[in-house]
């Protein structure tokens, strides 16, 4: 079975695409690494190797977590299966 | 692997330390000398010039590092012996003295009064004696202990905070337990996972120094930005390779030092460190100027995991590159030594991946030559504090 995304903790409210080419609305399979789990999902976007998908609704100005921690905040809101990068997206440092 | 029983076949150089290549180096004083430096090595065969730009009018704590980079360059292990070549005597002979300290076979000549043609031809018939005399040195058996590993990791992607810098922090647990002399920096990539690295530090007084390198290089970016630092950290590359902030990109990068490790002390640019343990030197996250400041420190080998391909090396260090990512790999196969895809596919552990790592370094002491070495690539980039006078 091909592992379309993979996300680092359960909490996290992003994936990340670790296959090339992947199309909107394709049913994809997930990995959880910390506690080793599969889940399933749709893409609504295509999403490009490396890039990441929302898993959870997120709402304009909440934090995005990964890793377990708080890596930046949502400048729109974002559905989840919905691409998530530098357009919707921003750093709280600097 | 048994790392306690494991040993590999290097140089052991007059003062001591191990290394795994034998090299010649003609390194210029600076930038004026480059064109000498390479006639000679051109001249020698098995003699290999590092130009780079620098080393005119700069003073201070800038002049310092270049100073500490050179003569740390020659005194790296992995250095059989070092002719210097500057425009003049005197910090010329500053660099020659500093590396005379490691007890290995160093000589310098000055351009003035003596012109470039003169200098080539004495500088050669030194360089033929010290060729001569590297190739007759034999290899001898040591401890793996005696191997110290660098890290850095270099275009970065998401993949490289999902497989390829935990594959080295499985490797640096396993190689700190063994009692390895190791090394971490990349200050502003810890940008929003600093208190990660704190919290790491083996005591209070360490994780103080760390915070106010970490603070003082903030202020560094806090006074020069224009903007918020897209594209300058996280990189271009690092944005196509889909990180999206700072605080991503250094969530990853800490992955290097694993879950085991303590931060055992800190280290100024280009600072050789003073006993085992993992080190933080405080640096550039630029892959050339990192890698350059940790062979100046005198490592031996360097951990090098990338994402989007960055296919650096270094004249002195051997770079050993690891990835996760299957279209790098797909598409630049030739720039990676050690392929960890099968991760993100559940087709190998991270114990695995480690295993792996550490089989290559192994390989790299005992000879075998890296993607980087094969390819010829030889960045050698000092770091530079601020303007020349």
């Amino acid at each position: 079975m091909t592992i379309h995304f993979v996300v680092h903790d359960e909490g996290d409210s992003v994936g990340v695409v670790v296959v090339e080419g992947l199309k909107a609305s394709n049913r994809i399979n997930g990995w959880i690494m910390d506690q080793d789990k599969m889940i399933e999902f749709d893409a609504k976007s295509d999403i490009p190797i490396g890039h990441k998908l929302a898993i959870k609704p997120i709402k304009a100005g909440e934090a995005i977590i990964k890793y377990g921690v708080d890596i930046g905040k949502a400048v729109s809101d974002i559905q989840p299966g919905e691409h998530l990068h530098v357009h919707n997206v921003k750093t709280k440092r600097w | 692997m048994d790392l306690k029983g494991s040993s590999f076949e290097g140089w052991r150089r007059e003062d001591g330390r191990m290394g795994v290549r034998n090299h010649v180096i003609i390194l210029p004083v600076d930038d004026l000398s480059n064109a000498a430096a390479e006639a000679v090595a051109n001249n020698i065969k098995g003699a290999m010039a590092i130009p780079h730009a620098y080393g005119r009018l700069q003073f201070g704590a800038d002049l310092d590092l270049h100073f500490r980079t050179l003569i740390g360059t020659g005194c790296n292990p992995n250095v059989a012996a070092v002719i210097v070549i500057g425009i003049e005597p005197g910090w010329t002979g500053k660099i020659v003295e500093g590396i005379a300290k490691s007890g290995k076979p160093v000589e310098g000549f000055a351009i003035e009064q003596n012109g470039d043609i003169n200098t080539i031809a004495n500088a050669s018939r030194a360089a033929y004696k010290m060729v001569k005399h590297a190739s007759r040195l034999k290899k001898s058996k040591a401890p793996l202990v005696d191997l110290w590993v660098s890290t850095k990791c270099g275009e970065s992607d998401t993949t490289s905070g999902l497989a390829s810098c935990p594959t080295v922090g499985n490797a640096f647990d396993k190689l700190w337990e063994n009692g390895h002399t190791l090394v971490f920096g990349e200050t502003t990539e810890l940008t929003g996972g600093e208190h990660l690295v704190k919290a790491r530090c083996k005591t209070p007084e360490i994780a103080d120094k760390f915070q106010a390198m970490f603070d003082r290089y903030q202020r560094v970016v806090e006074t020069n930005k224009t903007n918020d630092l897209s594209e300058s950290q996280p990189t271009k590359g690092n944005i196509e390779g889909g990180l999206t902030t700072i605080e991503e990109k250094a969530l990853g990068n800490i992955q290097k030092i694993g879950k085991k490790c303590t931060v055992d002390g800190v280290l100024d640019k280009a600072e050789r460190p003073d006993g085992p343990g993992l080190w933080f030197m405080d640096s550039s996250s630029a892959a050339a100027e990192m890698v350059t400041l940790c062979a100046a420190s005198g490592y031996a080998v360097h951990f090098f995991p990338t994402g989007q391909g960055n296919v650096i090396g270094n004249p002195i260090l051997p770079v050993i590159k690891i990835t996760a990512n299957p279209r790098t790999q797909r598409t630049m196969g030739e720039h990676i030594d050690v392929d960890v895809t099968g991760l993100l596919q559940k087709r190998m552990n991270m114990d695995d991946a480690g295993e792996a790592l550490l089989d290559c370094m192994l390989r790299t002491a005992d000879g075998e030559l890296t993607a980087a070495e094969l390819l010829g690539h030889r960045e050698f980039s000092l770091t530079r504090l601020y303007e020349s006078a």
